[in-house]
């Protein structure tokens, strides 16, 4: 079977630091893919590769067995792919209303551009009860985003990616800046996402958040990856004594 | 969720009425004679469209988190490029066209420095402000152009008459602008793109939004109708001169900031542009006809920048 992406032989630098060098790994439909490593360790860089920030340097990769051409990938040619990118925080524009925000770049227009705002602020309802799961009363879609607590952001930028229907979506650090009882609800938003039949990938310092959520466990070190573990094959305390390794290797180097 | 209220949606438009209106009420009692005859309206309609059409493409610039110094010029430029081709070949509709191209190229021009080769917008528009004022000046080698004959066309009613002899067609074009504006900026995908990048240009690029063609596209803009403006002042006045728009700087973006639009990008109000550009409008016709000297005019426009910008920003930290 053909994998729902993979990546050959991935390298990027900046000037003279190598941040990627010859990653390749596959994805399985409907795997949640949980991406550890140390800061530094080149997650975030193929992450903007993978969402069309910048382009790799060399390598390739590809969605359903079909090559991606990185000249003309862009973060508009990646969502029309199916992958959308959660980030920590900047997935949002925090002073404009939330339909915008769910349909930004996405609008429902007519055939001269114009908005169907009735009909977006209707959908937007439906993420926020449906999806997101909010329970306040008087819920209206023209509020802005800053009125959302940390996770609720979060929520609505993982329900705009599953209302799109999005194939992949990645988490980059998704709850570094939540309180515990957030963080559980965005984890509840990743099940969502397994149950839906999509695909995760899921960035975070925390092993343990990782090792909740993940089917499949990446540790990447100074550009590299250097393990690849399934969830069933090892437990929390492997997973962590072997990310230590990984990390106290570097001792000797520094 | 920590606050459901949508209350304070509408409070700075409210607020910005009542301003205008109250000003009205005080004009009309220190001097009723003024203000209580359509004169004086016909005035203000013949007058405000001049600056409020440029003010409109401004709001726009400012939500971008742009900023356009160089629209004095355009207008100049727009106006001069009118004027110089009409007297040459007397073709009304070519003069038009080519006076809003001439004006579109400086926007675009400025949206290419700014975007593409990455100079700040406050920085680059002050130096094509410069060029393109000397640029006139050199053209007309410092002197006026006379279009008496153009009060003799068909287009000068068009743009410049009298509908049923009392509203100036300037206001009307003004005010179908701001309509276009405002559909533009509230339910069209551009003004969606224009927000989107004011607010966070990064997040904007995330969303697939083309981040660089908008920013082009509001400058060009406003090069469009800061030409159309410029037009429309040489028909109703029947002559362009070398420093016409120089006075319009301070007026324009008075009424942006007086109408509520943020000053950090990401927001603003087409409707609040349009009270500002009335309520400035008005201001200086009400203190002299309350028999104060024309020096108040720049103090109290001062006052009203800075109090309503105050005003705004005091309204947003409690919603926050």
């Amino acid at each position: 079977m053909t994998p729902f992406l993979r990546l050959e032989n991935i390298s990027k630098s900046f000037g003279a630091v190598r941040s990627l060098h010859e990653v390749s790994f596959d994805l399985g439909s409907n795997e949640i893919l949980g991406l550890i490593g140390d800061n530094g360790a080149g997650k975030s860089t193929l992450i903007k590769i993978l969402s069309g920030v910048f382009p790799p340097d060399s390598g390739a990769f590809s969605f359903d067995g079909k090559k991606v051409n990185s000249r003309y990938y862009s973060c508009a040619q990646a969502r029309k792919f199916g992958i959308e990118t959660v980030h920590q925080d900047r997935s949002l524009a925090e002073k404009q209303s939330l339909w915008r925000n769910v349909f930004a770049g996405r609008h429902i227009t007519n055939s001269l551009g114009f908005i169907r705002i009735d009909l977006e602020k209707a959908e937007t309802l439906k993420i926020l009860y449906d999806i997101i799961e909010l329970t306040a009363d008087g819920l209206d879609p023209d509020l802005p985003v800053s009125v959302l607590s940390g996770g609720e952001r979060q929520g609505l930028a993982i329900g705009r990616a599953m209302y799109f229907q999005s194939r992949l979506v990645i988490l980059d650090e998704p709850t570094t800046a939540l309180s515990l009882r957030e963080t559980e609800k965005v984890l509840g938003f990743i099940q969502k996402i397994k149950d839906a039949g999509k695909s995760c990938i899921f960035i975070s310092h925390n092993i343990a958040q990782v090792f909740a959520v993940a089917d499949r466990f990446l540790i990447m070190d100074r550009g590299m990856v250097v393990a690849d573990i399934l969830k069933k094959d090892t437990s929390l305390i492997g997973l962590t004594d072997r990310l230590l390794s990984v990390c106290q290797k570097e001792i000797p180097h520094a | 969720m920590h606050k459901l209220s949508s209350f304070g949606k509408y409070t700075s438009q409210f607020a910005i009425s009542l301003l205008l209106i109250l000003m009205l009420i005080a004009f009309t009692l220190a001097s009723p004679a003024t203000f209580l005859g359509w004169s004086i309206y016909e005035a203000f309609l013949s007058t405000i469209p001049f600056f409020a059409i440029p003010a409109l493409a401004m709001t726009l610039a400012i939500v971008c988190k742009e900023m356009d110094m160089c629209f004095p010029s355009t207008i100049a430029l727009g106006g001069f490029v009118f004027a110089w081709l009409w007297t040459h070949t007397g073709s009304l509709g070519l003069s038009i066209v080519v006076g809003l191209l001439a004006g579109t190229a400086v926007g675009w021009l400025n949206g290419f420095i700014v975007v593409r080769v990455g100079v700040p917008s406050i920085i680059a528009t002050i130096g094509t402000q410069f060029f393109w004022r000397g640029v006139v000046m050199l053209l007309c080698a410092g002197l006026a152009l006379d279009l008496t004959g153009i009060r003799e066309t068909a287009l000068h009613h068009v743009f410049a008459g009298r509908l049923f002899g009392v509203v100036p067609a300037q206001a009307l074009w003004a005010f179908g602008t701001a309509i276009l504006m405002w559909l533009m900026f509230n339910r069209h995908v551009f003004g969606d793109a224009v927000r989107f990048t004011g607010d966070n240009s990064e997040t904007a690029l995330k969303m697939g939004i083309d981040v660089d063609r908008t920013r082009i596209a509001v400058f060009s803009l406003m090069g469009f109708l800061c030409a159309l403006s410029g037009i429309m002042v040489c028909i109703e006045m029947g002559s362009w001169w070398p420093t016409q728009g120089e006075g319009y700087l301070l007026l324009v973006f008075a009424s942006v900031f007086i109408g509520g639009t943020s000053a950090f990008g990401g927001q603003g109000s087409i409707y609040g542009t349009c009270i500002g550009a009335t309520i400035i409008g008005i201001v200086e016709a009400g203190i002299i006809s309350a028999g104060l000297s024309g020096f108040w005019t720049r103090t109290f426009y001062g006052v009203i920048i800075v109090t309503s910008v105050s005003f705004y920003n005091i309204l947003a930290k409690r919603q926050k």
